[in-house]
């Protein structure tokens, strides 16, 4: 357990055993995050076999590993509420109810894109949703959630902006700045950080002094917790409690999911900063499958049925490759529009 | 008419801006409760509240960036920082997300956000309150950027300025705020166009914000020796209005660009450049800029004045364009 990685590091483990207690969910709740987890897993699959092929291109971050997370948070917000999220956000995206065609033609760079092909896998939005990206500066989206949930306050709107990030903005003074703003103003912010343990390459004991994060939220006066971020069954009541508090309280909350990533950073990330022994004592704690297990070993989920929703989703996947694939490049001659809003009636 | 400053003038502009939008509200350091550092939002405060008139803490990237999700969450906001230094603490959030969200989002997320700013020397404030780096931010496509040089402009701007759906710059020169002079009751006017202060048909001098006074003072001093300058006031950085600078260029054949930049990589240089692209043949003389020399601006009087573009050297720089 205690060799060295080739960080020269501990390795990092996760935080308790891998979870077998029943799941307390009703059966919509219970396959329906099954359902959300495997919805993004099997998106993230297929787009990294597309970008093998070619077919999408720039920085491609894969979720895989962490779907607990989104599955938990997104369902836990209502649908007035607001969402931020970072350049590793296919899962918030897809769960908040951006299309799976969508955001795969705007993967390809298809003006059928949920960006319009302007901003490709980082960048992802939809306003009608409410979700305000895809944003590829760490730390970047937590001013901007302060900013919303202001606006908020300012126009008696009760609401929550979830914004997400990862342990490595905890770095970034924006973060800083930010959780000092919200506990200072009371905004309804609720801050999801997905502590996967790595920034990049660098890992968490190597780039903070304090690596309780909770602590650093406490420390500007925030409600903050912790929870197992590869348990799906502790991520939704954590969400859905920290969602409610903030709605209820209008005051900030700082929940911290403690997850991993399985794959690498990036495409272009040759992974040689974890031992492979860590990434396996990780995957044992693999979100979707402890949680269909523990639906098996409780009979309320058959093979026959997995099999059948993943063939489900396996349909959704195929559609949305073939919606973008049979999307339109957007013509260059429109290579200026959407620098400036047309009423503002000049050239950029 | 009414005798009032150029401070005076941006206060009423904001005051106006508050009454007449719920959704408008200012932000920034010592905004509030101080008054603001160069007392412009002075009284702003009992009359609006603490709410509509919003102290920050010391955090540019936080408070522009939150001005930023106002914008996108309905409000219209204002904000100050307290010096284009002090800006570049923000120019993350001003030039990746506020510049870009719309381009990013396929033109789902409009940015109508105001942060407005000190800018410029003069003031023996040495080497991190004195620079003029307007020129950077009229680099970026997806904000416009605005310099009043005058009392019509610095009570006039702002409102369209809310009203354009995507960020707007507007760059105040600290020299400028005790300018006093008359104003009319009502002002209106655009941000998109350069401006014609003087009229002549020697050479086209062209200026903007703190250095406007300065071109006018040479042009009366250059008319004293027979050269009367057109003097141009770019009043908007970005986009930049060519027409009315090649109008002029076409009748006088000459230019002189002033600019409170360094030379090297300068706004200044854009006009040069955009006029020779467009009009190569106009030209009668090279075109000359005046520029701030290449040194972090000193404090001691007699070396800050000589870092400046002066109206001694701006009257210098037109009587070689000219010939004389």
């Amino acid at each position: 357990m205690s060799q060295p990685n080739p960080a020269g590091a501990e390795l990092m483990l996760p935080p308790g055993p891998v979870p077998t207690a029943p799941v307390p969910f009703a059966p919509e709740l219970a396959l329906g995050l099954l359902r959300d987890m495997l919805r993004i897993r099997r998106l993230e699959e297929k787009a990294a076999e597309l970008y093998g092929a070619g077919q999408i291109r720039g920085f491609l971050h894969l979720y895989i590993g962490e779907e607990a997370v989104a599955a938990g948070a997104m369902r836990a917000l209502a649908p007035e509420d607001t969402v931020v999220a970072t350049y590793r956000e296919h899962g918030q995206a897809l769960l908040r109810g951006v299309s799976m065609r969508a955001i795969m033609a705007e993967m390809f760079g298809k003006q059928e894109g949920c960006s319009r092909g302007r901003g490709g896998s980082m960048h992802l939005f939809d306003a009608k949703a409410r979700f305000f990206g895809g944003n590829a500066i760490v730390a970047g989206g937590l001013p901007l959630a302060v900013g919303l949930a202001l606006a908020d306050r300012m126009q008696g709107i009760r609401r929550v902006t979830a914004c997400f990030f990862g342990d490595g903005a905890v770095a970034e003074g924006a973060f800083h700045e930010s959780m000092n703003l919200a506990a200072l103003w009371q905004l309804p912010v609720l801050f999801c950080c997905e502590n996967n343990l790595y920034a990049m390459g660098t890992a968490l004991p190597r780039a903070q002094a304090q690596t309780d994060l909770c602590r650093k939220a406490a420390s500007y006066g925030i409600a903050a917790r912790a929870v197992d971020g590869m348990d799906v069954v502790a991520t939704y009541p954590a969400a859905l409690e920290a969602a409610d508090t903030v709605r209820a309280a209008q005051q900030p909350f700082f929940l911290e999911f403690q997850t991993y990533r399985f794959r690498a950073h990036s495409m272009f990330d040759p992974d040689l900063y974890r031992d492979k022994a860590e990434i396996e004592h990780w995957k044992e704690h693999g979100p979707i499958h402890t949680y269909t297990a523990r639906l098996k070993t409780q009979g309320r989920l058959a093979e026959e049925q997995f099999l059948a929703l993943d063939a489900e989703v396996g349909r959704e996947v195929d559609d949305a490759v073939a919606f973008a694939d049979a999307g339109h490049w957007e013509p260059v001659a429109d290579l200026l529009r959407d620098v400036q809003t047309p009423s503002a009636g000049s050239a950029p | 008419m009414s005798h009032t400053s150029y401070r005076e003038a941006l206060r009423e502009a904001m005051r106006d801006a508050l009454l007449r939008d719920p959704r408008v509200f200012l932000m920034g350091e010592d905004v509030g409760r101080y008054g603001g550092t160069y007392a412009v939002s002075k009284g702003l405060l009992a009359e609006f509240g603490p709410e509509r008139i919003r102290d920050t803490p010391l955090s540019e990237l936080a408070f522009v960036g939150a001005g930023i999700g106002a914008a996108l969450g309905g409000l219209r906001p204002i904000v100050e920082v307290m010096t284009v230094n002090f800006s570049l603490l923000a120019l993350d959030q001003i030039v990746n997300t506020a510049a870009t969200l719309r381009h990013m989002s396929g033109g789902q997320c409009s940015v109508p956000l105001v942060i407005r700013m000190t800018t410029g020397a003069g003031r023996q404030l040495a080497a991190q309150h004195s620079h003029s780096l307007e020129g950077w931010y009229a680099h970026i496509p997806g904000i416009r950027v605005l310099a009043p040089a005058t009392l019509e402009d610095a009570r006039g701007m702002l409102w369209p300025a809310l009203q354009d759906p995507d960020p707007v710059i507007l760059f105040e020169h600290g020299q400028l705020y005790n300018v006093e002079g008359e104003l009319a009751e009502d002002v209106e006017v655009d941000i998109h166009s350069a401006r014609v202060r003087r009229s002549g048909h020697d050479v086209t001098l062209i200026a903007y914000g703190g250095l406007l006074g300065k071109a006018l003072d040479a042009a009366e001093q250059l008319a004293q020796e027979g050269i009367e300058a057109e003097v141009i006031d770019l009043r908007v950085l970005r986009p930049l209005d060519d027409a009315t600078l090649l109008a002029s260029l076409q009748k006088t054949h000459r230019v002189v660009v002033v600019d409170e930049g360094w030379k090297s990589g300068s706004l200044a240089a854009e006009v040069v450049a955009r006029l020779t692209e467009q009009a190569f043949y106009e030209f009668d003389a090279p075109p000359v800029r005046v520029c701030s020399a290449e040194v972090p601006i000193p404090y001691a009087r007699h070396l800050e004045e000589a870092a400046l573009p002066q109206v001694a050297t701006i009257a210098a720089a037109v009587r070689t364009v000219c010939g004389t």
